[in-house]
């Protein structure tokens, strides 16, 4: 058989496409095979527990806090990050001419290639004053009493890591919302005029439910974002372990599965426990990943599936 | 902008330059349902419509024909402010419902869009909703809550849409799971369903096969028992089957308007009979 240019393309681009594939497969199998040890010594109680030693003869490994952290400081970005993304997409798809439209959106972009350690700067000496006394102190100043808004006046907490998480998911969730809205065809929202709906009636009725599922999709690459930052969470989350770090209160210092492994990984040799409990809380920071992807497409097209008609 | 142009067309035309005219009482027609005084139009730079004149009386088709690009679908879209959603679109001139001006600065373009319907060239039912939903949608903006009547309303507007029959049982099936003319016809329904005074159509037929085109007429006609209808098409045979009254435009100027009979028959300018007996177009 003669090997001819095309067959030789087809077979290169079909080694390239497998590539990205072995290598999350080479990922899991390493992170697999690494956190074996940990998972053997304490099973179940490695993903439910809250106790964590890695002083070598006292070993004790427990994420459930920072499981629950990443869950918290993801949830609150996307608490704040998505109305104000969904908010910056309509203006400038249903809202803003043209020539405003153009250099805002470049901008909105422009943020996405501001590296993370950046915004943990920034958060660390500035964004942190402003949380803390425009947020956490007046709000903990009369609700202290419930546990939720309890306070520790430092500023690096649960909720500040997440706030800067929104702003990191901002330029995500805002461009492919906006690429979103734009293709929603003229027709719809000529349809929805031509029976008197206003302006805003347009928007929230027929734009955003007929994207809704390309919404959907953009929140979820910036869930994605958020839950596997790591250096801004790092530098503004506080830090805590053990079950200290249980997510409790949003003005308390807390820690990711990310913030975790970020500021223990250096203490660690090779081979021990300590080392094996770190891989494993990557295997389960993967694994969560893959989940909120899996299931997000799977959502994406059984439930909000928009079929097509006459409108193109 | 705004200057008179001076083609050969345009001396053609029955009445002096009415943009000179002030608008006086005498130009108001008091038996017209909608009336269009001197209307121009711009995209941008570019002016669409020169001083246009048009009145549409109730229960009556009107319809208006010209060659593609001579400004009769932007026309149609005065007559219940879409034009003006476009960007960079701009409008004078006045256009009367029932002898008060829709461009009044006290008119909300809200309101002037449920008195005033629209069809479109291309079925756009919401592809969101299902067909009672479809129809509905309009209802449910007003604040009509789901209940017997908004049922009633429904099925009323199916039925004078004449498409009751074919999707009774699947009301709650995608707007966009019928064929085309079935679409169009449940467009015609959700426009319908408002209870509006005129409806607009925008070549309503041009996506649609011979059949449904022929369903679609036929409904056409028995709309204007309850409204008045204005209808734009290229073509030539539909206008003469379906309208009582006939504008022919022609490079965004009105060219003749008067009785379908007449216009076909018997036009009184030579542009006129040139489009209709198919010299140019």
């Amino acid at each position: 058989m003669k090997l001819t240019g095309d067959k030789i393309f087809k077979i290169l681009a079909a080694i390239i496409a497998a590539s990205a594939l072995t290598i999350l497969l080479i990922t899991g199998y390493t992170l697999t095979a690494g956190s074996a040890p940990v998972l053997q010594k304490f099973g179940l109680n490695f993903f439910f527990g809250q106790q964590w030693n890695p002083v070598e003869g006292r070993e004790v490994f427990g994420i459930l806090p920072y499981v629950l952290g990443t869950l918290a400081t993801s949830g609150i970005a996307l608490l704040i990050g998505v109305p104000l993304s969904l908010g910056i997409a309509i203006f400038l798809v249903e809202m803003s001419p043209r020539s405003l439209s153009v250099p805002i959106s470049y901008l909105v972009e422009l943020l996405a290639a501001v590296p993370s350690v950046i915004y943990g700067l920034w958060g660390l000496f500035v964004f942190r004053f402003w949380m803390l006394n425009y947020i956490e102190i007046p709000i903990s100043k009369y609700l202290g009493w419930i546990p939720l808004f309890n306070s520790s006046h430092i500023g690096l907490n649960i909720f500040t890591a997440g706030a800067i998480l929104a702003i990191m998911i901002i330029p995500t969730v805002a461009s492919i919302s906006k690429e979103v809205l734009s293709a929603v065809p003229n027709s719809i929202r000529e349809g929805a005029y031509s029976i008197g709906a206003t302006k805003w009636e347009v928007i929230h009725r027929w734009v955003l439910s007929y994207g809704r599922s390309g919404i959907f999709g953009a929140i979820i690459l910036g869930l994605g974002r958020a839950v596997g930052e790591t250096m801004a969470v790092t530098m503004l989350i506080g830090n805590a372990t053990g079950s200290a770090a249980m997510p409790t209160s949003l003005f308390q210092p807390g820690q990711t599965m990310a913030s975790l492994i970020a500021n223990g990984f250096l203490d660690t040799t090779r081979g021990s426990l300590a080392s094996s409990a770190y891989i494993g809380v990557g295997l389960t920071l993967l694994f969560i990943s893959l989940l909120i992807n899996v299931g997000a497409h799977v959502v994406m097209t059984r439930v909000f599936k928009v079929k097509g008609g006459a409108v193109e | 902008m705004t200057t008179p142009t001076t083609t050969q067309q345009k001396e053609n035309l029955s009445q002096p330059d009415p943009s000179q005219q002030p608008i006086t009482a005498d130009v108001i027609d008091a038996t017209a349902k909608m009336q269009a005084i001197n209307v121009d139009a711009w995209f941008g730079q570019k002016q669409i419509l020169k001083t246009v004149n048009l009145t549409v009386k109730p229960n009556s088709v009107t319809a208006i024909i010209g060659p593609s690009g001579c400004g009769k679908s932007t026309f149609l879209r005065c007559f219940n402010r879409m034009h003006e959603l476009v960007s960079n679109s701009k409008m004078a001139g006045q256009i009367l419902l029932d002898g008060k001006n829709i461009y009044d600065r006290q008119i909300d373009p809200v309101q002037i869009r449920r008195r005033v319907g629209m069809v479109f060239q291309k079925p756009n039912p919401f592809p969101t909703m299902n067909i009672y939903d479809n129809v509905a949608a309009g209802l449910r903006l007003t604040g009509t809550k789901k209940d017997k009547n908004l049922d009633d309303i429904v099925k009323h507007s199916l039925e004078q849409a004449t498409l009751w029959d074919e999707v009774k049982d699947d009301l709650k099936k995608p707007g966009t799971s019928i064929s085309g003319g079935q679409q169009q016809r449940l467009c015609i329904a959700r426009a319908i369903a408002l209870q509006p005074e005129v409806i607009l159509m925008d070549e309503p037929c041009s996506a649609l096969d011979p059949i449904a085109t022929a369903k679609i007429e036929k409904l056409v006609i028995e709309l204007k028992q309850n409204y008045a209808v204005i209808i734009v098409t290229h073509n030539m045979q539909q206008a003469s089957r379906v309208s009582d009254y006939t504008a022919f435009m022609y490079l965004g100027e009105l060219v003749e308007f008067g009785e379908t009979r007449q216009i076909f028959e018997n036009p009184k300018n030579k542009l006129t009979e040139k489009y209709i007996t198919g010299e140019f177009g």
